[in-house]
């Protein structure tokens, strides 16, 4: 995955040099270890700054709803099914886009890592498979393998389903994974158990919205969260509230959720709110047969109506 | 979400159907009722003035 960056830069600095963007969305460094940021390339001067390695997890889909102008972008599988999804909800055009695919084999877990260590992470160094953590009086090889992020690990669409360029050859996709293992762990518990865990889950949540800002999915201009006329969910702490804010966030991605892991990644406490998206996704893809953002042609299950669709819960 | 399959009933009554809706309406309140009151996602912090 290194070795992309050459590619990502000479394709960058083409589109950018015969006009073809306006701008190339991508990652530059970090202020931190193991934190890139969103990098906006406008001359080709400023695609020097681009970087890739395992710590691009951040969804850039988030960065060009509505925009006009023309907008390269990098992407990951992942983020190429978020583009076609934004495709089809309308929030930009295809034809705006050129889509720089780059075919992943994971990003890592900064939080699994620092969690590893007493003190201060202060460098680490990645090659192809393995990553050296550096800190005040300790230094430890991990294999990438092992402190992957948990959505990356379980990943089904590593290559892009949609690009103009590729900055390298398409890896080998996953097959044999188990998604939805701790979806059927939660759907067994009886509902008094379902209700104690989610409420033990969301326990820590600070009501600070970073999941939903930075979900690709989350563009709506007013969030249903800070409405206040009607207002649909109080604002404070109470259990009930902080779950209800997840739960319709959940439903808000139904069909939708490409699994990215921006919002568990965003997290400042840590909350592993993908279980409820991706119980969602399972239902998706066992009552429609449906994966979200494959493809730009097809309408989502909940804008479609299918004479054989379930409804056997309507009595 | 932690609320029991039962509380929540999905049916579908055309306006000309006076009896199924007074059917529908019995079984479901009888339904409700043998699970006695909803515990989960209730409000139990007071309210601050």
């Amino acid at each position: 995955m290194l070795s992309y960056i050459d590619k990502i830069k000479e394709i960058s600095i083409r589109l950018l040099k015969e006009c073809r963007v306006e701008m190339v969305i991508g990652f530059r460094k970090g202020t931190v270890p193991m934190m890139n940021e969103p990098h906006f390339a406008k001359s080709p001067e400023d695609v020097e700054n681009f970087v890739w390695d395992s710590n691009c997890g951040i969804n850039l889909c988030n960065y060009f709803t509505n925009r006009g102008e023309k907008i390269g972008i990098l992407a990951k599988g992942c983020d190429s099914r978020n583009i076609v999804t934004h495709i089809i909800e309308n929030k930009i055009k295809r034809d705006q886009l050129v889509i720089i695919g780059v075919p992943c084999k994971g990003m890592i877990d900064k939080r699994k890592i620092s969690a590893m260590f007493e003190g201060e992470i202060g460098e680490v160094i990645e090659n192809e498979n393995n990553i050296t953590v550096k800190g005040d009086g300790f230094e430890k090889n991990l294999n990438k393998k092992d402190v992957l992020q948990q959505n990356c690990a379980i990943c089904i669409h590593r290559n892009p389903v949609i690009h103009d360029e590729l900055v390298g050859e398409l890896v080998e996709e996953q097959i044999d994974v188990d998604r939805y293992e701790d979806v059927r762990e939660i759907e067994a518990l009886p509902p008094q158990e379902k209700a104690t865990y989610f409420e033990k889950l969301l326990e820590p949540c600070i009501r600070c919205y970073a999941c939903r800002n930075a979900c690709p999915l989350c563009y709506c201009p007013t969030c249903f969260t800070d409405e206040s006329r009607p207002q649909w969910v109080g604002k404070g702490q109470d259990p009930t509230d902080v779950s209800t804010f997840h739960f319709l966030r959940a439903y808000h991605c139904a069909g939708r959720c490409t699994d990215c892991g921006a919002c568990e990644r965003s997290c400042p406490v840590g909350i592993n709110m993908r279980v409820f998206t991706k119980k969602l996704e399972k239902d998706c893809l066992e009552l429609f047969e449906w994966e979200a953002g494959l493809d730009p042609d097809v309408r989502p299950p909940l804008d479609t109506y299918r004479p054989g669709d379930p409804d056997e819960f309507i009595k | 979400m932690g609320i029991e399959p039962d509380r929540l009933q999905f049916s579908w009554v055309s306006s000309a159907e006076a009896t199924k809706f007074v059917q529908v309406a019995t079984e479901v309140t009888l339904a409700i009722k043998d699970l006695g009151p909803n515990k989960n996602l209730v409000k139990t912090m007071p309210k601050v003035a």
